[in-house]
């Protein structure tokens, strides 16, 4: 890791932290979500057990998405993206930057609070595990994909709409071997999922900095 | 290939092709729907086995115009092909509502069969989500006001569903046996169902390839207008 | 007549399903030759107003 890189990081990290608080809104949404969906089905623990790793991997998806768009457009609305395409860093590496610390300041916040959640689930401590741990392989996915949605649409003013549009169908395997694994660990069958999710997001982490940076390339010539 | 690069060759060739293509995509439907009507009842879905000849013609149909958007768009992007963002962006609305067919047939043919019109069977799940990606890739063209960057970020969207599609539905059929759902279709179809079904499927194959020309020429003209007026004002 | 109208008890799911897609397919059909025409003419107006 070199020095421009870490320089990158670091900055972005310190601008996530400080418009809107960082991960304090995001991690915010995500108990309001946890919260409301008990209002909505009830209290009954044993459903909420069942429903608790889709439900808490939805919220999640969606706590991350909250950030996404600011991920390239701030730095594109005041020039500081031509700037540092001009850096001795590649538009990959930037967007490898960019990806990671939207998951130090998002993914990761939210995967620390997720078992907090899951008590309030009543998940039982095995399915906890899983949840845990399948956030902390997806969530830099999530992070990848996102940052694939948030480089198309870095150049529109109202591109948070859209942005959730592009990026969540694309999502849906994440969400279904996250979730997935939660079912397998709380029904004791080993169902692999963690083993396609890990894939999926190894694939997704090392190869989305390419798709966004041809993004942004492509925003940046015009 | 690059011949038909040129708008006015590609105008010409789909100009005498369109015809033809119309001619054979309506003879096959009304061959198809014969056929259809005169099939006997399946021993286990009864005459419901006949919506299946519009189910899964829209559902081929609405696979092959993503598989299309897909390829123009590596097109746009590589060989940075002049005519493949317009047949990229001609083609989305039509595999839309090919998709959308696609669901409603597959929902009426449930509902007879499962008691419910949606049981999450793994492919019209995968369709509903293939739906949202024609609905992201046509609101990305819509929201960037630039022609040229609307249709390359389109064309990097496009690539990125194609990849990503297999695995969708790789993990949407992965969960549908997790949760052990219905499915719609069940191993081989008899030779009798086989016929209406590819006879449809080439009409609306056909339908589909005769649509998709009408709209790029439409684009093209209206690409001449939008230049004429650039130039006049 | 009837019993190809009941489908054997399935009518109300067959001819929806069909009626569905003749409407889908003529509507989008429709829509399609509509704006050709739209653009066909727009361009012949302004061919004539700029030779």
């Amino acid at each position: 890791m070199n020095g421009p890189f870490v320089s990158l990081l670091l900055r972005d990290l310190k601008l996530a932290a400080r418009s809107g608080g960082g991960a304090a809104l995001a991690l915010a949404f995500f108990a309001l979500v946890a919260t409301l969906v008990p209002l909505g089905v009830g209290a009954d623990l044993k459903l909420l057990a069942r429903i608790a790793g889709g439900v808490l991997w939805v919220g999640a998806v969606l706590s991350a998405l909250l950030s996404l768009d600011r991920l390239y457009q701030g730095d594109y609305d005041d020039g500081s993206l031509d700037l540092i395409a001009l850096s001795p860093l590649s538009l990959e590496q930037v967007a490898f930057a960019k990806l990671l610390a939207h998951w130090l300041s998002t993914g990761l916040p939210l995967t620390l609070l997720s078992p907090l959640l899951a008590l309030l689930f009543g998940l039982p401590w095995a399915g906890t595990q899983a949840l845990f741990i399948s956030l902390l392989i997806g969530a830099p996915a999530v992070s990848a994909v996102g940052s694939i949605g948030a480089s198309l649409t870095l150049s529109l003013k109202r591109g948070g709409l859209i942005l959730p549009l592009i990026v969540l169908p694309l999502l849906a395997p994440v969400v279904i071997f996250g979730a997935g694994a939660v079912s397998a660990a709380l029904d004791n069958l080993p169902n692999g999922a963690l083993g396609l999710l890990s894939a999926f997001a190894a694939a997704a982490v090392l190869l989305s900095p390419f798709a966004a940076a041809a993004c942004v390339r492509l925003n940046l010539a015009g | 290939m690059f011949r038909y690069a040129n708008p006015a060759v590609f105008m010409g060739l789909s100009g005498a092709l369109l015809p033809w293509v119309s001619g054979a995509a309506v003879i096959a439907l009304a061959a198809g729907l014969w056929l259809g009507f005169h099939v006997p009842p399946d021993y286990q879905q009864g005459m419901t086995v006949t919506i299946m000849f519009v189910h899964v013609p829209a559902a081929i149909v609405a696979e092959l115009a993503y598989g299309a958007i897909a390829f123009a768009s590596l097109f746009s992007l590589v060989w940075r092909h002049p005519l493949a963002d317009t047949a990229a962006r001609a083609a989305a609305p039509l595999g839309a509502v090919f998709t959308a067919l696609g669901l409603i047939t597959g929902s009426l043919w449930g509902r007879p069969m499962w008691g419910a019109y949606w049981v999450w069977d793994a492919r019209l799940t995968s369709f509903l989500l293939l739906l949202f990606l024609y609905l992201g890739y046509m609101a990305l063209w819509n929201a960037i006001e630039d022609e040229m960057r609307a249709a390359r970020a389109a064309a990097i969207l496009a690539l990125v569903g194609a990849v990503n599609l297999p695995i969708i539905k790789f993990s949407v059929d992965w969960w549908n046996t997790l949760h052990q759902g219905e499915s719609i279709v069940s191993g081989q179809i008899a030779p009798i169902f086989l016929w209406p079904l590819l006879t449809m499927a080439l009409g609306y194959t056909l339908l589909f390839a005769a649509l998709w020309m009408v709209r790029i020429r439409t684009e093209i003209v209206n690409r001449r207008t939008r230049s004429l007026m650039q130039r006049a004002g | 007549m009837n019993s190809f109208l009941a489908m054997g008890g399935y009518g109300a799911f067959i001819w929806p399903a069909y009626g569905v897609s003749l409407l889908a397919l003529v509507a989008v059909t429709w829509q399609s030759v509509a704006a050709w025409r739209a653009a066909k003419k727009k361009l012949a107006e302004l061919e004539r107003d700029n030779p």
